[in-house]
């Protein structure tokens, strides 16, 4: 039997004369990581602020973990985590300090050792927070966020302006935690970071949800395209781009000097006849990959704009 | 104590010592000051007036043994150009002509006080000089003792203006700055106490607050020799009453704002009004009589008014009594207000 971690019903907010939420509808189970995926002014954070019990909807209803904000707002924070974007963290406590001060807060909660490990910031664990680069504080955050131990976990923007390193081991962090068995809210508008950590998406555009699915499904409504990409070694015979195009279910070839794309709708055919097409012309294949066609993709089907400059 | 509420202290307390900055200024300013007054109204020894005496060499020889016996005054011998030199620029405050034997001419500026002090203390020996006697015995007794100088007045006024800043300012920036960084918001997604959130500013403001007055009592004492009559325990309470009460302030001005810039516009509304009228460094008693239950109803003339009582004159609980209460419901009322109206996002 599954359980709802989340409910929301027609959800409403407005600031003045915009309309940041409109007749939102989610539910989240228990167990999964959620994604409100969507570009920057959708309505990701009113609407996860909203859950959190820090903004009060105009109307529509929220249930969280079954309880209400109205009735049962302590015990709803002893069993939340949450991170917000652009919150602060005194620069002058250190790693500990802070994590020991959210942890006064709850409860119950792992010992801040634990926590302060988890997060992969031992080294760091009496450095001043104002010392730590971004994303040492973004994993303080989270540390700070797991700390109470909650059953839901709330994520704004967790990795926004990071460099790859630092979101690839925050995207660990976030997998361990749900590995765990708990539920996972997050906004991002990175598409492969919903891709990559959600087991369903919502995308979110002015204020409302557009589309609802794992990242799978949806990507595959689009008519299930994929890419295949392949390098040639220095000095190998050059790639005839007709002989490509030719191949079966190729419907596009894009060519940068030695590395060329391939865009097909059936891989299982368009595979074996490409490996067959570089034995005959004596290609040398020095890297060769495929990738499903992307959640932007999807965005931009559906609302014709991409996420980035929506 | 809980955990959460040592916890918040503990950071306030770092927070605190870890800007050396604001540490320096809130403890060494009132110091500065009470050394800058001190030198600048430090009470020097009675002036000696000068007088030049004129004439034939008897007559003034013996106008100059007349002169000897006063100690106010030092007399010289001169010729009359430089007599009259010396008095245009001020060197001598008085001549004194001796004509002859029996007849003496003063010639001095009556506009200047010292003049006439000068000429007064002058005809005075002299006259004695010539076998004046007294009809009044006299008997004189000379008031110099601390508690009564300006430096005695001043101390207790900067400790009040001390407990006003560091309440109002520490705490209202605090809480402003943490509203700003949106850490506020943050702490409020967690099951943090409120009340004990804004306790922990209360409390941990005693930290600073018995270096602040244990420093400037300490060198007042040392230094200027400024008097503790009343009872110790009466000056702790003051105090820490004052603190208390400054601190809920600052929580009322730091309730609403969400810049810094905000804040300073609200504490200086709320201070400099009492930097003016409730006697730091002038007595509050110079303003008209009408405006006066104002500025007695004000906390920091209350916590003057009550430093000065216990410091200086050794008052006991049944004197400061009125300002304790005055200071209590400022606190009281400050607090009540500023919970309600507190802005937590």
């Amino acid at each position: 039997m599954t359980q709802t971690a989340l409910a929301l019903r027609g959800l409403h907010k407005s600031y003045g004369k915009i309309h940041a939420v409109t007749a939102l509808d989610l539910t989240v189970t228990a167990g999964e990581c959620f994604g409100l995926l969507g570009p920057n002014g959708a309505g990701k954070t009113t609407t996860i602020e909203i859950c959190e019990g820090l903004l009060e909807p105009d109307s529509g209803e929220v249930e969280v973990l079954g309880m209400r904000w109205s009735t049962h707002a302590h015990q709803l924070r002893e069993q939340l985590g949450i991170q917000l974007q652009e919150t602060q963290l005194s620069e002058k406590l250190t790693v500990t300090e802070t994590v020991r001060l959210f942890r006064s807060f709850y409860r119950s909660g792992p010992p801040v050792e634990e926590v302060v490990a988890l997060v992969q910031l031992e080294e760091k664990r009496a450095a001043r927070v104002g010392t730590l680069s971004g994303g040492q504080k973004q994993r303080l955050a989270v540390a700070c966020a797991i700390v109470g131990d909650p059953r839901l976990l709330f994520l704004d923007e967790p990795t926004t302006g990071l460099d790859p390193q630092s979101r690839r081991q925050l995207w660990d962090l976030i997998g361990r935690f749900r590995a765990e068995g708990r539920t996972v809210v997050l906004t991002t508008h990175y598409m492969d970071e919903a891709e990559h950590l959600c087991d369903r998406v919502a995308i979110v555009d002015h204020g409302r949800v557009i589309a609802l699915d794992t990242p799978r499904a949806l990507i595959s409504s689009l008519g299930a395209e994929h890419v295949v990409g392949f390098t040639l070694e220095e000095g190998s015979n050059s790639a005839d781009e007709q002989a490509l195009r030719a191949l079966d279910g190729v419907s596009a070839v894009r060519r940068e000097d030695e590395a060329f794309e391939l865009t097909t709708t059936e891989l299982r055919r368009t595979m074996p006849a490409l490996l067959a097409l570089a034995e005959r012309s004596g290609l040398r294949v020095a890297v060769l990959r495929t990738h499903s066609a992307t959640l932007e993709d999807v965005f931009v089907a559906l609302t014709g704009r991409h996420l980035r400059d929506a | 104590m809980r955990d959460s509420l040592r916890q918040l202290v503990l950071t306030r307390y770092r927070e605190f010592v870890r800007e050396p900055e604001a540490l320096f200024w809130a403890l060494l300013f009132p110091i500065l000051l009470s050394v800058g007054l001190g030198l600048a109204f430090r009470n020097r020894r009675a002036e000696v007036l000068h007088v030049a005496v004129v004439g034939a060499p008897p007559t003034t020889q013996k106008t100059l043994e007349a002169l000897g016996l006063s100690n106010g005054i030092a007399a010289e011998g001169l010729d009359t150009s430089a007599a009259r030199l010396a008095l245009r620029t001020g060197r001598v405050a008085l001549i004194v002509h001796a004509v002859d034997t029996g007849t003496v001419r003063y010639e001095f500026d009556d506009t200047r006080p010292d003049a006439r002090a000068a000429r007064l203390l002058a005809d005075d020996a002299i006259q004695r000089g010539a076998g004046r006697a007294d009809p009044v015995a006299i008997g004189e007794q000379q008031v110099r003792e601390p508690g009564s100088r300006y430096i005695d007045f001043v101390v207790p006024g900067l400790l009040g203006l001390g407990l006003m800043g560091n309440g109002v300012w520490i705490i209202g920036f605090a809480i402003v700055d943490a509203r700003k960084k949106r850490l506020l918001k943050r702490f409020m997604a967690t099951p943090m106490s409120r009340v004990e959130y804004l306790g922990s500013f209360l409390i941990s403001r005693f930290v600073l607050l018995v270096l602040e007055v244990l420093l400037l009592v300490v060198f007042a004492a040392l230094a200027f020799d400024v008097p503790l009559r009343g009872s110790l325990w009466l000056l702790v309470v003051i105090c820490s009453l004052g603190a208390i009460s400054f601190c809920c302030l600052g929580l009322l001005v730091a309730a609403r704002p969400r810049t810094i810039e905000g804040a300073n516009g609200l504490m200086n509304l709320a201070m400099v009004p009492m930097w003016i009228l409730s006697g730091v460094f002038f007595s509050a008693e110079n303003f008209p009589v009408a405006i006066q239950p104002f500025i007695q109803a004000l906390p920091l003339t209350a916590v003057n008014d009550a430093l000065r009582a216990n410091m200086l004159r050794g008052a006991g609980f049944d004197v400061v009594g009125p300002e304790l209460a005055i200071l209590l419901a400022w606190g009281i009322v400050s607090f009540v207000i500023a919970l309600k109206v507190f802005r937590w996002r």
